[in-house]
């Protein structure tokens, strides 16, 4: 219908009973982006979104749908689609019903409801279970109506909030792949995901919002986020990573006494930096960048071995490929890592020491 | 149940038995063999007969069975809808506006029924709100009393009501009012059938109020049964008072099936 409007928050801030829950957020959303807000719980990523559904009323800032600012307009002026965690289809409803309701509700010609609520269901591979009511459907397949209620409406701006986090493991990673599907057939439709799951975000987004405490820390491609963390918090929450405690030096850094080379990008010799490796880029055994440490645990996770071993005081985790004979605990290993695979977080420098 | 020993289970029930046959059961039973006797001197009663019904179902008793009925049904379907009309409205307000509704809504249950059936007598017998000596008095009356029922009930099953549905609707496009009668109300349709058979039965059941404000062409049942037994017809009381009960149960049982329907869904 609306040929692809994005979102844009201006500074938008929200409050309940005096606590800030978002905090002036900047954040542009492409016309056809898909978008993941991600965080832990209590960061606000919930709140921002409702805030573009209009479920709360932002204490200060704006809020774009496409050109048009929203922030003052009623929920159901809005034009959005919205996926919720708990799915809230209406129980007393059947399933086409239930995909019918935002067109009934907006007096779409009869004729053509039929229609569109086919072909909702036809997208979301829920066809044949048309005539259910809710109650007799799975929670995958209520998820996907869900989906389906919201697509009928044909909204310029999709929101799913936690979408998949009802779901188990299997049914989650079969619904991440649908919603791309989806995604790649509805090419103009922005969406806005909300997660704390690092996997759904790296797997579905253009790009990722990392939000904490409220405000919003990081944004990027996955890619860039992943592999060039600006933040701490990014690069924990964003896959796993070692943070290591360094000193910056001439031509690499140094990390309990060890010279270990990476690039330093115009971080200043002799400053206090963070360096992430993740763990699954260190080896066992010699190599470049080689520290030596003791091991103080091993977990076997089938396909790999998690190693914790103690260097220089700090704890290091590497993710090995299934080792036929593990180190046990407490026997000295050397670890390494490529310099290109090391990333001194920029945001983490600090001269004073 | 709790208790989970087959001997525990034993002494539950015959606990129940011993509280619930001589506080509820017996004295129901008693008016009902009462109702087919015509002298109870000894310990059970005696001389069997119908006649007491076959006056409690004709002339000035079904003239006030019918009465009750239109009272009561009159009156719980009014206090439904102030009553849902409240709780809705007091739903959308803040904390403090909230609670000031839910204690006046509460106020004809706190004073009591005799008060209330007083305070209606002497507010609408002046001009120019003149109900006194009509049927609308005691239908006023009995509203007035069961709105708390239905207001209550009401205001708690919105409190349980799930806001994603109305959320859900509202970001489908759906104005408030189509929401409300799309998503909400039939959500709150158990309740509110629930709220509609409790209103219906205090009704039928209504006495100490009505009986300061009948008018003499609207006579509910309870004011014939509080008569009969007033002048010492302990009998034909009696089977006015099984007429009462069967009729209440009937409509009641009538309104559950309509629930047993809304909440499978």
């Amino acid at each position: 219908m609306s040929g692809g409007s994005g979102i844009r928050f201006d500074r938008v801030s929200v409050a309940y009973d005096g606590t800030t829950v978002l905090d002036s957020l900047d954040l542009t959303v492409e016309p056809g982006e898909v978008m993941a807000l991600l965080g832990p719980s209590g960061s606000g990523k919930t709140t921002a979104l409702r805030a573009v559904a209009g479920f709360v009323r932002p204490a200060s800032g704006r809020v774009f749908i496409g050109d048009r600012d929203v922030t003052a307009l009623p929920p159901h002026r809005r034009g959005v689609g919205m996926v919720v965690q708990q799915y809230a289809l209406f129980p007393h409803m059947r399933v086409e019903d239930n995909v019918a309701f935002g067109l009934r509700a907006q007096k779409v010609a009869k004729g053509e409801i039929r229609g569109r609520v086919a072909e909702a269901l036809e997208m979301t591979g829920m066809a044949a279970y048309a005539r259910r009511h809710p109650r007799e459907l799975s929670g995958g397949q209520q998820q996907r109506v869900a989906i389906a209620r919201a697509l009928a409406i044909r909204p310029g701006v999709l929101l799913l909030d936690e979408p998949l986090s009802a779901l188990d493991a299997q049914l989650r990673s079969g619904m991440l792949a649908e919603l791309s599907r989806l995604h790649r057939e509805l090419p103009d439709m922005s969406i806005l995901y909300v997660t704390h799951d690092q996997i759904e975000a790296l797997t579905l987004a253009d790009r990722i919002a990392v939000m904490d405490k409220a405000r919003l820390r990081d944004v990027g491609t996955p890619r860039e986020l992943y592999r060039a963390p600006r933040t701490a918090f990014t690069a924990s929450f964003v896959g796993n990573a070692n943070l290591l405690p360094v000193t910056v030096g001439a031509e690499g850094v140094a990390f309990g006494g060890t010279e270990l080379k990476v690039a330093t990008g115009d971080a200043a010799p002799g400053a206090s930096a963070t360096l992430c490796v993740r763990p699954h880029l260190v080896g066992l055994g010699t190599g470049p960048n080689q520290v030596a440490g003791t091991v103080s645990e091993v977990q076997w996770r089938g396909a790999t071995h998690r190693l914790y071993v103690d260097v220089a005081g700090h704890r290091v985790m590497a993710d090995l490929r299934e080792l036929r004979e593990p180190p046990a605990h407490g026997d000295s290993v050397l670890l390494h890592f490529a310099p290109d695979d090391a990333v001194l977080l920029s945001a983490g420098v600090t001269t004073d020491g | 149940m709790l208790v989970h020993s087959r001997k525990g289970k034993w002494a539950t029930w015959a606990v129940f038995f011993l509280l619930f046959l001589p506080l509820f059961a017996l004295p129901l039973l008693v008016v009902l063999a009462a109702s087919f006797a015509t002298n109870w001197s000894s310990a059970l009663p005696s001389g069997f007969t119908t006649g007491h019904y076959t006056a409690a179902t004709r002339g000035a008793s079904l003239q006030a069975l019918t009465t009750s009925l239109v009272t009561a049904v009159t009156a719980s379907l009014l206090a439904l809808v102030v009553g849902t009309w409240a709780a809705l409205a007091a739903h959308a307000l803040k904390k403090r506006g909230r609670r000031v509704l839910d204690a006046l809504f509460m106020l004809p249950v706190a004073v009591p029924s005799v008060v209330v059936g007083l305070a209606i007598l002497v507010a609408f017998s002046q001009p120019p709100m003149l109900l006194n000596g009509t049927r609308w008095i005691v239908i006023l009356a009995h509203t007035v009393l069961v709105t708390a029922f239905a207001h209550q009930s009401v205001s708690a099953a919105l409190a349980r009501l799930d806001p994603a549905y109305e959320q859900a609707a509202a970001s489908l496009g759906a104005r408030p009012s189509y929401v409300l009668w799309r998503v909400r109300l039939p959500l709150l349709l158990p309740t509110l059938t629930a709220a509609a058979g409790l209103c219906f039965a205090l009704s039928m059941g209504e006495l100490s109020a009505t009986m300061m404000l009948y008018p003499p062409d609207w006579t509910p049942l309870p004011v014939q049964i509080y008569a009969a037994s007033d002048r010492g017809a302990l009998f034909t009381g009696s089977a006015l008072a099984v007429v009462l009960m069967t009729t209440t149960v009937l409509v009641l049982f009538a309104v559950f099936r309509i629930r047993t329907k809304a909440s499978y869904r």
